[in-house]
């Protein structure tokens, strides 16, 4: 008996071990494609309009919000309703603050951006507070799924088939459809793509709307799991996925999605597998990585040679 | 009938004026060239044309409406379509993604289909790289793709920046081909060229241009030659 008890021991160990590696797995590639989504929309801004959006992570906490006012009702309700609401205040914000920039150069438009980023949060401090406010996920979220005698949080599960979906279905909407082939000449070339007939302000307003819906759905996933919102929840997930954006290329739609994943998912993963005392050093190991990939690459690990030699 | 007026037009870049009032009309069914040196104003005044930069004075007409000032995407959906200088096909797009987009600003969507296909049929080298990106095309190719995206949006006036700059001779043949072909076709143009002998040998009729968009002279080939031919003109500036 005294002999078989340390094998037993090892033994759950053991499985308690594989257990965390597949959750945390799971998790960094479900958090890596929430990253990769919000690098895409940024890219895409960006190679339309020259705009590097650092507003971008106010949608995200404005969804938030809407989700904390709506936490009672019901989740098709606050689905729809987060989705909408945060579409709404991106369009708007293309239509106050950076329409009237159109032709600004880029260095306006990045000032610009951070004016209506602590716009947002200002106004957020005055209205509901700097308290974060509690908006806990339902109980069906949190719950464990067995997925092969593994269990897997469900959280995560969905988080990563919904943005894997959404990537697949935005890619799909940029090749396939008139729309989208517009929006990639756009980012190539804004002002050929306006002699041969695009209409700036449709692209441009869907490209706000689109990067906006990814904002809905970012916000969704990234409350859900954080379960409280604050004025400045949008900052962190933004400069990760800038920074993962800018390591893949913000010139290429492809390079910073996969920038964003990369960077996203290995936070996500330090995060969760570095010793208690040392993962507050989290973004500090991360972003000393991007540095090196930086000196290495300057213009990102994906840049397109005819982009590099421009 | 005059399809294209200009009259008493300026730019200026800043506090330099690169057009200095420059008047010139094309006729339907022309094909009028405007050659001179480099420098001379000839991409601004197409640029102008196309609304990517705004006169400061003056009236641009198309088909006796006042066109000046307004936005490209605009410009485009009267009738007037660029060949720009370099091309500017996009890289990243496949050559029938080239050809779409070329039609961006019609709205009948079935004929526009038809008529990519019939772009393709016509031009066989875009026809063999159709899911190729752009890129991958050479130079000469990429030129054909250029003229194919700006004949797709079924122009009343097809303007043409330097269409032959950096071809090989061979190709440059081809293009004046194309070009002649074109205006057999009745497709009104307007060409700007570095290449001025085989303009004034193609054009209805030509426009010599110096320093400031001044015009030099303006007529026929034969013209030109009672006038002493392109020399006299080029050096008697």
């Amino acid at each position: 008996m005294a002999s078989r008890r340390p094998t037993s021991d090892s033994e759950s160990r053991q499985e308690h071990t594989i257990q965390d590696v597949i959750q945390t797995a799971v998790d960094s590639i479900s958090y890596g494609a929430l990253y990769a989504l919000m690098a895409l929309s940024l890219a895409l801004l960006f190679s339309v309009m020259g705009l590097m959006n650092f507003a971008y992570g106010e949608l995200i906490m404005v969804g938030g919000y809407t989700m904390f006012i709506l936490r009672d009702d019901s989740w098709v309700l606050l689905l729809v309703i987060t989705i909408v609401v945060v579409t709404v205040i991106s369009v708007l914000m293309e239509r106050i603050a950076f329409r009237p920039l159109r032709d600004a150069s880029p260095n306006t438009l990045l000032v610009a951006s951070f004016a209506v980023s602590y716009g947002l949060q200002q106004l957020a401090y005055m209205t509901v507070g700097p308290i974060p406010k509690g908006v806990s996920p339902y109980p069906w979220l949190v719950e464990s799924l067995d997925i092969l005698g593994i269990s897997v949080s469900r959280l995560s599960i969905i988080t990563f088939v919904v943005t894997i979906a959404l990537l697949i279905a935005v890619t799909a909407g940029l090749n396939r459809t008139m729309l989208g082939i517009q929006l990639r000449a756009s980012t190539e070339d804004f002002d050929m793509a306006r002699l041969v007939g695009v209409r700036a302000n449709r692209v441009i307003v869907a490209a706000f709307a689109i990067t906006g819906v990814l904002a809905g759905v970012v916000a969704l996933c990234y409350v859900s799991r954080s379960g409280s919102v604050s004025p400045t929840l949008g900052q962190g997930p933004l400069l990760v996925a800038f920074v993962g954006g800018v390591i893949g290329g913000l010139g290429s739609l492809t390079g910073a999605t996969i920038g964003g994943f990369l960077l996203g998912a290995a936070v996500t993963a330090l995060q969760a597998t570095l010793p208690t005392d040392l993962s507050s050093y989290t973004t500090l190991f991360a972003f000393s990585a991007v540095i090196a990939i930086l000196v290495l690459r300057p213009s990102g690990l994906f840049a397109r040679r005819a982009v590099r030699e421009a | 009938m005059n399809l294209l007026t200009l009259t008493d037009v300026w730019v200026r870049y800043g506090r330099v004026p690169a057009v200095q009032g420059l008047s010139m009309h094309v006729d339907e069914g022309q094909l009028v060239g405007l050659v001179g040196n480099n420098g001379a104003g000839k991409t601004t005044t197409l640029s102008t044309v196309t609304g990517v930069l705004r006169p400061s004075a003056g009236t641009i007409e198309f088909e006796g409406k006042e066109i000046a000032g307004q936005a490209p995407d605009r410009i485009l959906r009267h009738g007037l379509s660029l060949v720009p200088e370099n091309r500017r096909i996009f890289a990243r797009l496949s050559v029938r993604e080239n050809l779409q987009i070329g039609t961006s600003g019609r709205k009948d969507r079935a004929k526009a289909k038809e008529d990519i296909e019939e772009m393709l049929g016509r031009f066989p080298v875009l026809e063999r790289y159709h899911d190729q990106p752009g890129a991958n095309l050479s130079g000469g190719e990429q030129q054909q793709l250029a003229i194919a995206r700006a004949l797709l949006a079924r122009p009343r006036l097809l303007l043409l920046d330097e269409p032959t700059l950096g071809l090989a001779p061979l190709i440059v043949d081809q293009v004046f081909d194309l070009l002649e072909q074109l205006k057999s076709e009745g497709v009104t143009i307007l060409l700007v060229e570095q290449n001025a002998a085989r303009t004034v040998s193609i054009a209805d009729r030509v426009y010599i241009m110096r320093t400031g968009g001044r015009i030099e002279f303006e007529g026929t080939g034969d013209e030109l030659a009672a006038r002493g031919g392109l020399e006299t003109a080029y050096i008697g500036f």
